[in-house]
């Protein structure tokens, strides 16, 4: 390392240390890059695949009122991708160079989303669960210490509430309706509980990027500190359901002032994420009609079609 | 690589009164695209009236490694602002 080097990362250490945002034009570690580039790019690669599963049940919602507000959030989730992608965009990747890495899966996207959503209750618990678990992550990014990065989560996270109790108040019509309905609902907490867990990622000892992302302060949190206070929320919320959740080993811990919980199985974990999912083969497939087979004549008119309008006011000029 | 559209940035008036603030950027293919692409992306919730868009290519913007030196003219002149100048204390609300 040279010594002007050195001198720049001292520089962004400090910044870091006196919680100094990092701006797009700023000094910083390659690795700072690139794990930027990682972890933003394959966040919005969840929100973009995210939009699969729940697009599933637009038509088929069971009223008006739970069709648009569907709509809505699946509309959000679109926007959360744009968002992000442009905030990994700053740090000199490009938005092609990301569509390709999600359609050629050299690039990941949270494995939740790899499970299907066969009932209608499958969408009160994406909501009240899978996106709790995912604004528990997101409340943190909010002060992560790349500039955009907090930027983006900032608006993300205003909009991100509503999904979660849209998803809650779709629990609880269910949970208040009929035995059946409620059965629905208990069967689709016992499908979702544990991926949500596994939403947080490996168990900090486990976990390759977890220190150093710490030590930047992209994370603020652990993945176990989050998935404790993720139990902790939703054990309290499942009771005012009235369901149960599935782990006999849940209880609360005085003496921690905590929940206590089962061990989760990371063999499906892993699976999931190598391509073994039950779902996986489906959502590359629809993103890659959407972005090639679909998508890309679509593009390349509305550029000639820009380019024509362009000569065209030239030729005024002229 | 495919040719992208290109970037633009955005600018969003929330309310009369107001400046127009940059909320973050989009791809699009013309001007038009990136307004309406603007209006979907960063005003689902009413959260503007008036929207700017320019391509991101346009910005001249300052360099964060001049920033000590390019700042630096306004450094020393305290005497620009208010608190600079002793008033006594009768003089109310000056």
């Amino acid at each position: 390392m040279t010594a002007k080097q050195k001198n720049l990362e001292d520089i962004f250490l400090q910044k870091i240390d006196a919680e100094v945002k990092i701006e797009p034009k700023d000094w910083m570690p390659d690795a700072y890059r690139k794990t930027l580039v990682r972890q933003i790019s394959q966040h919005a690669h969840s929100e973009i695949v995210g939009m699969l599963p729940e697009g599933n049940w637009i038509t088929r919602a069971p009223s008006l009122k739970r069709k648009i507000g569907l709509l809505a959030k699946v509309q959000d989730e679109a926007g959360h991708g744009l968002y992000l992608y442009s905030a990994a965009e700053t740090l000199g990747t490009s938005r092609g160079e990301m569509m390709d890495a999600l359609n050629t899966g050299k690039a990941k996207y949270s494995s939740i989303f790899n499970y299907p959503t066969i009932t209608w209750a499958d969408i009160g618990a994406v909501g009240w669960l899978v996106d709790g678990a995912a604004i528990m992550n997101q409340v943190m990014l909010t002060r992560t210490s790349y500039g955009p990065y907090a930027r983006a989560m900032v608006r993300i996270c205003k909009e991100e509430s509503f999904h979660q109790r849209q998803g809650f108040d779709i629990m609880m019509t269910l949970c208040n309706g009929t035995a059946q309905q409620k059965a629905m609902a208990q069967d689709a907490l016992n499908r979702w509980w544990w991926p949500s867990l596994m939403m947080f990622g490996p168990s900090d000892s486990e976990s390759q990027h977890s220190e150093q992302s710490m030590i930047w302060k992209i994370k603020r949190k652990s993945n176990d500190t989050l998935r404790q206070q993720f139990v902790d929320a939703a054990a309290e919320q499942a009771k005012v359901l009235g369901l149960e959740i599935p782990d006999p080993e849940l209880q609360w811990n005085e003496e921690k002032g905590c929940h206590d919980f089962g061990s989760i199985n990371w063999d499906e974990f892993w699976q999931v994420v190598k391509g073994n999912g039950i779902c996986n083969r489906d959502r590359m497939k629809a993103r890659v009609d959407a972005y090639e087979t679909n998508g890309s004549w679509v593009r390349e008119a509305a550029t000639a079609y820009a380019k024509k309008q362009s000569q065209s006011s030239i030729h005024k000029v002229a | 690589m495919k040719a992208e559209w290109p970037l633009w940035e955005v600018f969003v008036r929330s309310k009369a009164g107001l400046h127009h603030q940059h909320v973050g950027s989009l791809h699009a293919a013309d001007e038009q695209m990136a307004l309406e692409n603007a209006r979907d992306v960063y005003t689902r919730r009413q959260e503007g009236i008036s929207i700017w868009v320019v391509k991101s290519e346009y910005i001249t913007a300052s360099s964060p490694e001049e920033q000590s030196s390019f700042f630096d003219p306004a450094e020393d002149k305290v005497y620009r602002h208010p608190t600079f100048y002793d008033i006594p204390d009768e003089v109310k609300h000056m």
